[in-house]
């Protein structure tokens, strides 16, 4: 299809290949189910291709004709048109890892800018390059943590007020080690304030994980936390919503070790759950523990600054089975629309977006539990995301709004059977306050049958 | 050709972006909680802009020019995946929505799941893993896991051949795998002997990446697989090299029990300056139980009037999930595109156009540049960047040099098998007026090897940037300018 071939071509290169044709080249195959007829639909141009995708996008409900409160880990934050521009240049999406770093520079000192403005968000010293996503990153940071002591001390606690994905994730990546995962399953401490995590920290700790938002978007100063669990040695490690940081006061300043965070709500679409951006960034005396990919300033042979993949020893392809983890490819083009996004809203627009979120955030919960039948379940403070108990099963709530296109938010009972009756609400600046108006009427109509 | 810095184009005051006034009543912030300072840049539109144009100059891609880059599979990336990507019923849908509002995306995810099945030959597959080297560790969470489910739990050995991905062995020792090396014949074939002798009762399985990176397909596939098999082993292929094979050959039928596809390699997604990518894990029939979750499938039967409902589900023995939500969706919707654009011809033409572009370019090379393993290639082949009488001249002179021809430089220095090695992977999307300029370019960069040493040792020319002191960046570890931002924003 894309083959620029003429017949013409094709037999003048198999002249010069010295064979008769195409076949001739895969006769060292077993020659049982050699040239299987796939059974796949015929090929269609360009138009039909588009018209039927078009046709099956249809079938999908969109953030624009629904009016949505649903956030739980992914957020309905506006783009703008400038990065999805950038992202379209072919010099930057159809390049690969950055290698030669001679012809890479775009892609490089972009790589550079990202790590600069992830640690200051996160108020660390060094990030990486990009992980998969929220989960894997965080999975990353138990696994680093383990590195850092040697094994010496093989528990890692993790908040159950993670999100539920990533305590998923992290348990898928360390069951075939001898990390051992506790507090994760205590799903009835998870109204409690995370104070109750303390008595946990010992000397066979070697890191703690917690939210900042949690999953439920609850805001704690972990101060006191970082302090108990450096007191024993251990680390702390903040999982992150980068889009809050812009009001919210950096992990980096309370004591954090790892921070990691999904970096979907800085100018990445919904897409359905992906391509996301993991974020990672600690401190400097971790740099050579830390997984993944790295930018370093250096100069060429002209004298010119330039900048160059370094520390590359940490990594699979150099310490093979040695390597603390496998990863190669990330998410380059996600982490330049995250680069672009932070630098076009810069130290203004980000506070902005921020604001914009907390304040329609806590407009909504304030008139949502004017209506009786409803209820804020905890008084923790909160960013953009808030937890409504309800008078119904959320599952039922959910089902007579989505009647009148509105998604009301996750039903936590999916998750925690104790929680059955409950939303988790996020606003965003897409939700204007008549959206919100909107929504708290319909809810106030919400029928008990 | 230095480009400054936003900490250091920074301007105070200026703005690049405004947001709506806020239309609620504010609520009052929680003091201690609030942060100080953002360092971020200040610039307008137009500086953003600009600036990240100027960057993207610096870079070559398959839009600038011919990138044969061996076992990246650098094809072109067609126009049309980025316009359905961006197709607000699939970029604007939140992974959480209620499965009746999405079911055209869960129908385009099961049927890829269906296609990547018939391509591959395997009887499940889960597209949640985000990047090859997660589909491998995914594959080999699910040797691990069925091994268990068996009582196995001494099979903790995988062998790597020597030949296999660079990947292989970290994901490995990441799942908790010990990783023995076998060696290559003569003919650049797992060596059946060695194997032979790794066969025991502490075998989990092999890695296996056929066509392996010397480009070769391995001419006794079907008796290796047979050996690890007889010794309980499963069989993990890394569909990295899966271009030389749509429609030729199936793993499935070869007898592999796991393989991972990268969508951004066979399936034409683009690399995106290092991923996004997506590696989709498709398992023969006992292993389906084991995939990681959430899969596609029809939760409720269709008739003639309703279509059928999709939704996910969770295989029994599933080892868990392996990254959040269901996979990159984006990425599939675009890999989709192409097989759609294909069908079964297509795909069959794109991996005998692969094979005889690089067959093509081996014949143009072979007697200028020394290739070990000298036999019909599949999508890439290796040769060596030395020649024993012009030991100053090395792979990374020949690659430099050939910067200056406005040719991307192949992989060099892997598979570590081939002193000096250069790995050539041109893919089916070059024509033979490239393919001809490159070996050209590349007996001319051998002449220059003999007559002026030097123009090859100090290599690149003609780029923006000469070649990198990388012993200062990583003494020196300057890894962002946040540190200096104040300073250098006042400035």
């Amino acid at each position: 299809m894309y083959s620029p071939h003429t017949d013409a071509d094709r037999q003048a290169m198999l002249k010069t290949i010295g064979v008769e044709s195409i076949e001739k080249l895969f006769e060292c195959l077993p020659k049982e189910n050699l040239f299987p007829d796939l059974d796949l639909p015929a090929g269609l141009t360009e138009l039909d291709m588009l018209t039927e995708l078009e046709g099956i996008a249809w079938a999908n409900d969109t953030t624009q004709e629904l009016l949505s409160f649903l956030g739980a880990g992914a957020y309905n934050h506006y783009i703008p048109a400038v990065v999805d521009a950038i992202l379209q240049r072919g010099e930057f999406y159809t390049a690969y890892t950055p290698y030669q770093p001679e012809i890479s520079q775009g892609t490089l000192q972009a790589i550079f800018e990202y790590q600069s403005m992830v640690a200051g968000l996160t108020g660390m010293e060094v990030s990486n390059a990009s992980h998969y996503d929220g989960a894997t990153a965080v999975a990353e940071a138990v696994n680093m943590a383990y590195h850092v002591f040697r094994g010496k001390r093989p528990k890692v606690i993790l908040s159950p007020s993670l999100h539920p994905h990533y305590l998923q994730t992290i348990q898928t990546y360390t069951d075939g080690s001898d990390i051992q995962l506790v507090a994760h399953d205590q799903t009835n401490e998870i109204s409690s304030d995370p104070d109750w995590l303390l008595p946990l920290i010992d000397d066979s700790i070697s890191l703690i994980v917690v939210g900042y938002p949690d999953f439920f978007g609850r805001v704690y100063d972990y101060t006191e936390m970082a302090r108990v669990a450096h007191d024993s040695g251990a680390l702390i490690a903040v999982t992150v919503n980068p889009l809050s940081l812009g009001l919210l006061k950096p992990p980096g300043e309370f004591g954090a070790d790892i921070v990691t965070g999904e970096g979907q709500p800085l100018g990445i679409p919904l897409s359905f759950g992906g391509p996301y951006l993991g974020l990672f960034a600690t401190r400097q005396e971790y740099v050579r523990k830390m997984a993944g990919r790295l930018a370093g300033e250096t100069v060429d042979n002209r004298g010119q600054r330039a900048y160059v993949l370094t520390l590359t020893a940490r990594e699979q392809h150099i310490r093979r089975d040695r390597a603390t983890s496998n990863i190669c490819t990330n998410q380059g083009l996600m982490a330049l629309a995250a680069t672009v996004y932070m630098s076009l809203l810069g130290k203004h627009g980000l506070r902005q977006v921020a604001e914009l979120c907390y304040h329609k955030a806590h407009y909504a919960a304030r008139i949502i539990t004017s209506i009786p039948g409803y209820q804020l379940w905890s008084t923790a403070p909160f960013f953009n995301e808030f937890v409504v108990e309800c008078f119904l099963p959320a599952e039922e709530v959910n089902r007579q709004l989505l009647e009148r296109n509105i998604i009301a938010g996750y039903d936590l009972g999916q998750n925690y059977p104790d929680l059955k009756n409950h939303l988790l609400v996020a606003v965003t600046e897409m939700n204007t306050k008549e959206d919100i108006d909107t929504f708290m009427e319909a809810l106030s109509e919400v029928e008990d049958d | 050709m230095t480009e400054k810095l936003m900490c250091e184009l920074s301007i105070p005051g200026r703005v690049g972006f405004r947001f709506p006034d806020i239309d609620v009543p504010p609520s009052p912030l929680p003091e201690r909680m609030i942060r100080d300072d953002l360092p971020l840049p200040e610039l307008s539109e137009i500086d953003i802009v600009r600036y990240f144009t100027r960057l993207s100059q610096l870079n070559h891609g398959v839009d600038t020019g011919f990138y044969p880059l061996g076992s990246c599979t650098m094809k072109y990336n067609p126009k049309v995946n980025e316009k359905a990507a961006r197709i607000p019923g699939f970029s604007k849908i939140h992974p959480l929505q209620p499965i009746e509002t999405v079911q055209g995306a869960l129908a385009l995810m099961y049927q890829l799941q269906e296609w990547l099945k018939e391509i591959g030959g395997f009887a499940g597959v889960s597209l949640q893993p985000a990047a090859g080297a997660h589909g491998e560790l995914t594959g080999v969470l699910i040797i691990r896991a069925f091994h268990r489910t068996q009582g196995d739990l001494s099979r903790t050995k995988i062998l790597i051949p020597d030949s296999a991905h660079g990947t292989n062995p970290a994901t490995s020792a990441m799942s908790g795998m010990q990783v023995v090396e076998i060696r290559s014949d003569k003919r650049g074939n797992v060596d059946i002997e060695a194997l032979k002798g790794e066969c025991d009762d502490t075998l989990a399985g092999l890695m296996l990446t056929n066509p392996n990176t010397l480009g070769l397909f391995d001419e006794n596939v079907e008796e290796v697989i047979q050996l690890v098999h007889e010794a309980g082993g499963l069989v993990y292929g890394d569909g990295a090299n899966m271009n030389a094979l749509l429609g030729i050959s199936r793993p499935g039928d070869l007898g592999f029990d796991v393989l991972h596809y990268n969508l951004h390699k066979t399936f034409s997604t683009p690399h995106g300056g290092g991923g996004p990518g997506s590696g989709p894990v498709g398992v023969a029939d006992h292993l389906v139980e084991f995939l990681p979750h959430p899969i596609v499938d029809v939760i409720e039967e269709g008739d003639e009037l309703i279509p059928p409902l999709f939704g996910f589900v969770t295989p029994m023995k599933s080892i868990g999930r392996v990254k959040s939500f269901h996979g990159h969706f984006g990425v599939i919707v675009r890999a989709y595109s192409y097989i759609r654009i294909h069908g079964a011809d297509g795909l069959r033409n794109v991996s005998e156009d692969a094979v005889l572009n690089a067959n093509y370019l081996l014949a143009l090379l072979r007697d200028t540049y020394h290739v070990p393993y000298d036999r019909d290639c599949m999508h890439e082949f290796v040769m060596e960047g030395r020649w024993p009488d012009i030991p100053e001249v090395h792979a990374l002179d020949i690659s430099k040099r050939l910067m200056d021809f406005g040719f991307h430089p192949p992989t060099n220095y892997f598979p570590l098998i081939v002193p000096e090695s250069l790995m050539i992977e041109p893919t089916e999307t070059e024509s033979k007026e490239t393919l001809d300029a490159f070996a050209d370019t590349l007996k001319r960069i051998a002449e220059e090897a003999n007559s002026d040493s030097t123009i090859l040792t100090t290599a690149p020319h003609k780029t923006p940037f000469g070649r990198m002191d990388e012993v200062k960046a990583a003494k020196e570890l300057v890894l962002c300018c946040v540190p200096d931002y104040a300073k250098h924003a006042g400035e």
